[in-house]
C-alpha cells in the first residue's frame, strides 16, 4: 500500500465516529473505496505539496520514544558486537580477539545442542500451538457456542499469568512425588514422571501452549470478527455450507494474521529461558543442564561464568539466526503494509 | 448481531448520556437484544431457515471448546484450592481437594509477614515498576504510534524498519550489553534499571500506529491546524480522546509485560529489596532445594495466587477496550 493510499484511508475513515468498533467496521468498507473518490484526491494533491518541504512535526511526537530506543536497543547491540571481538584474559584484561569467539562457537557442542533443542521445540510445539489456537477462535466465530462471553475471556486468561507462576503451578502440578502426577500414579498404581529428561521438553512445551494459545486465538479471533457479515449472508443465500464458509472466507482472513503469530511465536521459542529456568530447581539433579537453552546458556556464561564477551558472540548469532528464520518465515508480509 | 458491532453500540450509545443510568439503560438493551435473538433462534429451529448472523446454538461444539476452558481453568482452580493448604497438607493431600485444615487466610498473613514482609516489599516494587515503566511505555507508543500513521516526516521508514528489526532481537542479545552498559554508569541494581529498558515496546508502538491510522481522522487534525491549535495542543485535546480504546489495550499490554518480567530482573537486580514478585516468588520456591532451606511452597502458591489477581481483575475490567482495540489492530493484518 502506498502513503498516497493509506492517506487516503484514513481520510475516508473520518466519516466514523471514531468509537473502535465503528472504526473497525468502517475500515473494512473503507479499503474497497476507489481512489478516484473526491476527497482522496484532495488529500494527494495535498500531500505532493507538502514534499517541497520536509515536514519535521512528526519527530516531536517520535523523538521521545527514538532517544529511549537508541539508548536500549542500538548503543547495547552495537556494544554487543564490540564485545564480541574481544576476550577476556586474567592478565591485561580485554584483548582484541578477532573473530576467535565465533570460531570457538561454532565448534561449541553445547551451543548447537542447545539451538538443536528450540529447533525441535519450535518445529513441534508452535504449529500445534497454533492450530489450537485457529480452531478456538473459528468455534468462537461461529457463534454457535453456549456462553461465548466465557469462553472468550476464561481462554484468554493464562496470558496475564506471569511465565513464573505458571512454570510454578504446573510444576508443582507436574511432581511425581507429591503433585498431581504423583497423586495420579498412587491411584493408578503407575509411575509416570513427566519431569525425567525424556519428557521434560514436551512438559515445557506443554506449560508453553497453556500460556499463548489464547493469546494467539485471540489475535485470529480479532482478524475474523473484521470479515463483514454480508458476506456470509451472501453466501449463504448461494447455498455454501458453513463447512465451505469456513475454507473460502474464513481460513484465507486467518492467512494474515497468521504471519504475525508465526513470526511472535518463533521469536518467543528461540528465546525459551522463563520455562526451563524456573524448572531447573524442581527437577532431579541435571536434567535442566545450564546449556538447556542459547538463552540459558548466553545468561549462565555471562551471570555465572564471567565470559561475556562469547555470551555476545552467542547472543549475537542467536539474533542473525532468528531474524533469518523470521525474515524467511513472513517478517515481508509486514513489511508490505507499510508500504 | 456480533459482538463487535455491539461493542460499538455500547461506546457511542453511551457517550450521551451519563454514568450509573447510561450503564443501566445500555444493560436493560443488551438484555432486550440477546432476548430478541433467542426467540429468532427458536423461531429459525421450527422453520429450519437461520440468519447467518445469528445461527443455532451448538451443544456439540460447546463441549468440545468446553474441554480445552478445563484445560485453560485447571491450573488456576489448582491454586486456588492449594492456596488453603498448610504445608503439611499441600505435600500430603491430593492436588484437587482441599486439605484438613483450610488455611488460605493464614498463608496470606504469613506471606505478607514471612521474612520481616518482604512480599509486601516486591509487591509495591512491582507496582512502581508497572506504573512508571509501563506508564511510560504506553505513552511513548502513544506519541510514536500517532507520528508514524500522521506525519510523513523524514527518517520515517527507517524508523519503522529499524523498530519491527528490533522485536526479533532475542532478549539475551540486548540483555548482556544492556547489563554491562547499565554497570558501567551505576544503574544496576537500582530500579532504573529495571524501568529504563521497559520504556520501549515495539509491540506497542505498532498497535498504537495502526490505531491512531484509524481512529483519528486526518480531516479532524487538518481542521484544528487551519484553527491555529499548536501540534501538542491538537495532540492531546483532539486525538488522545479518539485513542482511548487504543490506549487501554496498548496499556495493558506493557502492563503484562512489565509485571510478568522474569528475565530483565534477574539479571539487573541483586538486592532482594529491589525485587518484584516474579523474582522473589522463585526464590522463596528455590529455598526449598537449598541446603538447610525451609520448604514454603504453601507461601509461594499462595503468594502466586497475589500475584496474578491484580492482573485478571484489569483484564476482565477492561475487556470490552482490549477486544476492540486489538480487533483494531488486527484489520491491517
Amino acid at each position: 500500500m502506498s502513503t498516497v493510499n493509506s492517506d487516503a484511508v484514513s481520510a475516508t475513515q473520518s466519516m466514523g465516529t471514531g468509537a473502535t468498533g465503528a472504526a473497525v467496521v468502517n475500515s473494512t468498507t473503507a479499503r474497497t473505496v476507489t481512489p478516484e473518490s473526491p476527497s482522496s484526491q484532495h488529500i494527494i494533491a495535498e500531500d505532493g505539496s507538502n514534499r517541497h518541504h520536509r515536514d519535521w512535526r512528526g519527530w516531536k511526537f517520535m523523538a521521545p520514544f527514538a532517544i529511549v530506543f537508541v539508548f536500549v536497543f542500538i548503543i547495547p547491540v552495537i556494544y554487543a558486537i564490540y564485545l564480541s571481538f574481544f576476550t577476556h584474559k586474567m592478565i591485561g584484561g580485554d584483548v582484541f580477539a578477532g573473530l576467535s569467539n565465533y570460531v570457538r562457537l561454532f565448534h561449541d557442542q553445547q551451543f548447537w545442542s542447545s539451538v538443536g533443542r528450540v529447533a525441535l521445540f519450535t518445529v513441534v510445539q508452535v504449529p500445534i500451538m497454533l492450530a489450537l489456537s485457529a480452531l478456538l477462535a473459528l468455534a468462537l466465530d461461529s457463534l454457535r457456542l453456549h456462553g461465548m462471553k466465557f469462553f472468550r475471556v476464561s481462554t484468554f486468561m493464562p496470558y496475564a499469568v506471569p511465565a513464573v507462576v505458571s512454570t510454578l503451578m504446573w510444576g508443582f502440578i507436574y511432581g511425581a512425588k507429591y503433585g498431581m502426577i504423583g497423586s495420579l500414579n498412587d491411584l493408578l498404581g503407575t509411575n509416570f514422571d513427566v519431569l525425567n529428561p525424556n519428557w521434560i521438553l514436551v512438559s515445557i512445551g506443554n506449560i508453553n501452549t497453556w500460556e499463548f494459545t489464547g493469546y494467539n486465538m485471540l489475535i485470529f479471533y480479532a482478524s475474523l470478527t473484521t470479515i463483514s457479515h454480508s458476506l456470509y449472508e451472501a453466501a449463504a443465500i448461494d447455498g455454501a455450507t458453513e463447512w465451505q464458509i469456513v475454507k473460502r472466507i474464513k481460513m484465507p482472513e486467518l492467512k494474515g494474521s497468521l504471519a504475525i503469530t508465526v513470526i511472535f511465536s518463533i521469536i518467543g521459542s528461540f528465546q525459551l529461558f522463563n520455562e526451563p529456568s524456573v524448572l531447573q530447581s524442581m527437577v532431579p539433579g541435571n536434567t535442566i543442564t545450564t546449556y538447556y537453552t542459547p538463552n540459558m546458556y548466553a545468561y549462565n556464561l555471562s551471570f555465572m561464568g564471567g565470559q561475556s564477551n562469547y555470551a555476545a558472540a552467542l547472543a549475537i548469532v542467536m539474533a542473525v539466526i532468528t531474524m533469518a528464520i523470521a525474515y524467511i518465515v513472513q517478517l515481508r508480509s509486514m513489511k508490505e503494509q507499510m508500504k | 448481531m456480533t459482538s463487535m458491532t455491539s461493542d460499538a453500540s455500547t461506546v457511542s450509545s453511551a457517550a450521551p448520556l451519563e454514568g450509573r443510568a447510561a450503564r443501566k439503560a445500555e444493560k436493560a438493551r443488551q438484555r432486550k437484544i440477546a432476548k430478541d435473538e433467542a426467540a429468532e433462534r427458536s423461531r429459525s429451529a421450527k422453520s429450519g431457515f437461520s440468519n447467518p448472523a445469528n445461527p443455532l446454538r451448538s451443544w456439540a461444539l460447546t463441549i468440545i471448546t468446553g474441554v480445552f476452558v478445563i484445560y485453560c481453568l485447571f491450573p488456576l482452580v489448582w491454586l486456588i484450592i492449594n492456596s488453603t493448604k498448610t504445608q503439611q497438607d499441600f505435600v500430603s493431600t491430593f492436588g484437587l481437594g482441599f486439605g484438613h485444615t483450610f488455611a488460605l487466610w493464614d498463608n496470606l498473613v504469613t506471606v505478607f509477614t514471612y521474612q520481616d514482609g518482604i512480599f509486601g516489599r516486591w509487591f509495591v516494587n512491582t507496582i512502581l515498576y508497572v506504573v512508571v515503566g509501563a506508564g511510560g511505555a504506553t505513552l511513548l507508543a502513544i506519541m510514536g504510534g500517532y507520528a508514524l500513521a500522521k506525519f510523513r516526516f523524514p527518517g520515517r521508514k527507517a524508523v519503522f524498519a529499524v523498530v519491527i528489526g528490533a522485536i526479533s532481537v532475542p532478549g539475551i542479545a540486548l540483555a548482556v550489553p544492556q547489563f554491562l552498559l547499565f554497570a558501567k554508569i551505576g544503574l544496576t541494581n537500582t530500579p532504573w534499571a529495571m524501568i529504563i529498558p521497559s520504556l520501549i515496546s515495539p509491540f506497542g508502538l505498532y498497535l498504537m500506529w495502526i490505531f491512531s491510522e484509524q481512529a483519528v481522522p486526518t480531516e479532524l487534525l487538518e481542521a484544528a491546524r487551519v484553527d491555529g491549535a499548536s501540534e501538542m495542543r491538537t495532540f492531546f485535546t483532539v486525538s488522545l480522546p479518539l485513542l482511548a480504546p487504543g490506549i487501554v489495550t496498548t496499556a495493558l499490554f506493557t502492563i503484562v509485560a512489565t509485571w510478568n518480567n522474569y528475565f530483565l530482573p534477574l539479571i539487573m537486580l541483586k538486592d532482594s529489596s529491589w525485587y518484584p514478585l516474579t523474582i522473589g516468588l522463585n526464590q522463596w520456591n528455590k529455598q526449598a532445594t537449598t541446603a538447610g532451606g525451609q520448604a514454603i511452597q504453601n507461601l509461594v502458591v499462595t503468594g502466586s495466587l497475589v500475584t496474578i489477581i491484580p492482573l485478571i481483575i484489569a483484564f476482565l475490567a477492561l475487556q470490552k477496550y482490549w477486544q476492540s482495540g486489538l480487533a483494531a489492530g488486527a484489520v491491517k493484518e
